[in-house]
C-alpha cells in the first residue's frame, strides 16, 4: 500500500493527513512533494497527521527529518501529530522524539504554532 | 524473477531467494521476513522489528549494495531452528566499510537524511555480522528465540 495525502486548512496552519506506508520508493517521494508543493504555496506552518501511517522505514524517517529541515530553512514550522506506537518508538530509538514537536490532540497542535 | 529452494525438516525451516535489484524485491523480502517471524513463533511485538531489520538490510543490498543494477542479484536466505531466525542478505557490489558509518545519534548526525538502517537493524536484531564477499557484501541477522518461561 503505498502513501496517501490529503491537505486541509485549519486556522492558518496547513494540516496534512497522511497515510499508508513512508517507505524507500513512492511513500516517501510523495510525503518530500507534497511539502515542497505546500511550502510553494506559500504555507509555512505545516502538520503532519500520522495517525493513519502504518509503517515507516529509515527512509521514511529520513523524510520526515528533511520536511522537517525543509520547512525550518524556509522560515516556517513543522509539527508532527497524532503518532503511533511504532513510530514513537522509532523516533525515541533515533532521538529524533526530542527533535520534533509533537502532539496527540489537533486543537492544542494548531494553537501551539507561533 | 525469484527462483525458491526449500528445505524443510522436522526442525528446520529454510527457503532462499534470488532477487533482481528493484524495490519490488525489496518488499518480497519483507513478506518473507513475515512469514518466517511469524512460523517461527516471535511474538507480536517482536516480529515486526524483524521485519524492519530484514527490510533495511535488503534496501542496503538492493540501493547500497547493487545500485538498483538490473544485471545485478540479491540473494536471501531465511533460516528457522531451534535457536531461532537466521537471515543472510547478499549483494554483488563493491563493498562497504560498515566500521566507518557515522553515528545516527550524535547530535552533528541527528538532522541527515539518511543513514539510520544499520543501526536499526542493530537495534532490532541480537547479531549483526558482515562479511566482504568478492564482489559484494553478506549481513548475517540473527534472532534468538527468548528462553522459554521455566515451569513451576
Amino acid at each position: 500500500m503505498s502513501m496517501k495525502v490529503a491537505i486541509r486548512q485549519v486556522d492558518g496552519i496547513t494540516i496534512l493527513d497522511l497515510s499508508g506506508r513512508i517507505t524507500l520508493g513512492e511513500g516517501s517521494v510523495t510525503l518530500r512533494d507534497s511539502v515542497h508543493d505546500v511550502l510553494a504555496k506559500g504555507s509555512k506552518k505545516i502538520l503532519l497527521n500520522l495517525a493513519q501511517i502504518s509503517y515507516i522505514d529509515s527512509s521514511g524517517i529520513g523524510e520526515l527529518v528533511s520536511a522537517f529541515t525543509s520547512v525550518k530553512n524556509a522560515g516556517g514550522e513543522l509539527k508532527l501529530l497524532n503518532l503511533t506506537q511504532k513510530v514513537h518508538d522509532l523516533l525515541q530509538i533515533t532521538k529524533l522524539y526530542t527533535v520534533f514537536d509533537i502532539w496527540d490532540n489537533e486543537a492544542s497542535a494548531v494553537t501551539a504554532f507561533a | 524473477m525469484a527462483t525458491r529452494n526449500e528445505l524443510p525438516d522436522s526442525t528446520t525451516s529454510r527457503v532462499s531467494l534470488t532477487l533482481g535489484s528493484s524495490i519490488e524485491s525489496v518488499d518480497a523480502v519483507e513478506r518473507t521476513a513475515e512469514s518466517f517471524a511469524q512460523r517461527a513463533g516471535f511474538d507480536p511485538d517482536t516480529v515486526p522489528n524483524i521485519v524492519m531489520a530484514v527490510r533495511e538490510a535488503a534496501i542496503n543490498a538492493v540501493l547500497h549494495g547493487n545500485a538498483y543494477n538490473p544485471e545485478k542479484h540479491i540473494t536471501v536466505s531465511f533460516e528457522t531452528n531451534s535457536d531461532g531466525l537466521t537471515v543472510r542478505i547478499c549483494d554483488q557490489g563493491v563493498g562497504f566499510d560498515f566500521s566507518s558509518l557515522p553515528d545516527p545519534l550524535a547530535p552533528e548526525n541527528l538532522l541527515r537524511g539518511s543513514g539510520r538502517g544499520i543501526f536499526l537493524i542493530r537495534a532490532f536484531m541480537d547479531e549483526v555480522h558482515f562479511r566482504q564477499l568478492h564482489p559484494g557484501t553478506e549481513l548475517t541477522l540473527i534472532k534468538h528465540r527468548a528462553p522459554a518461561n521455566p515451569v513451576a
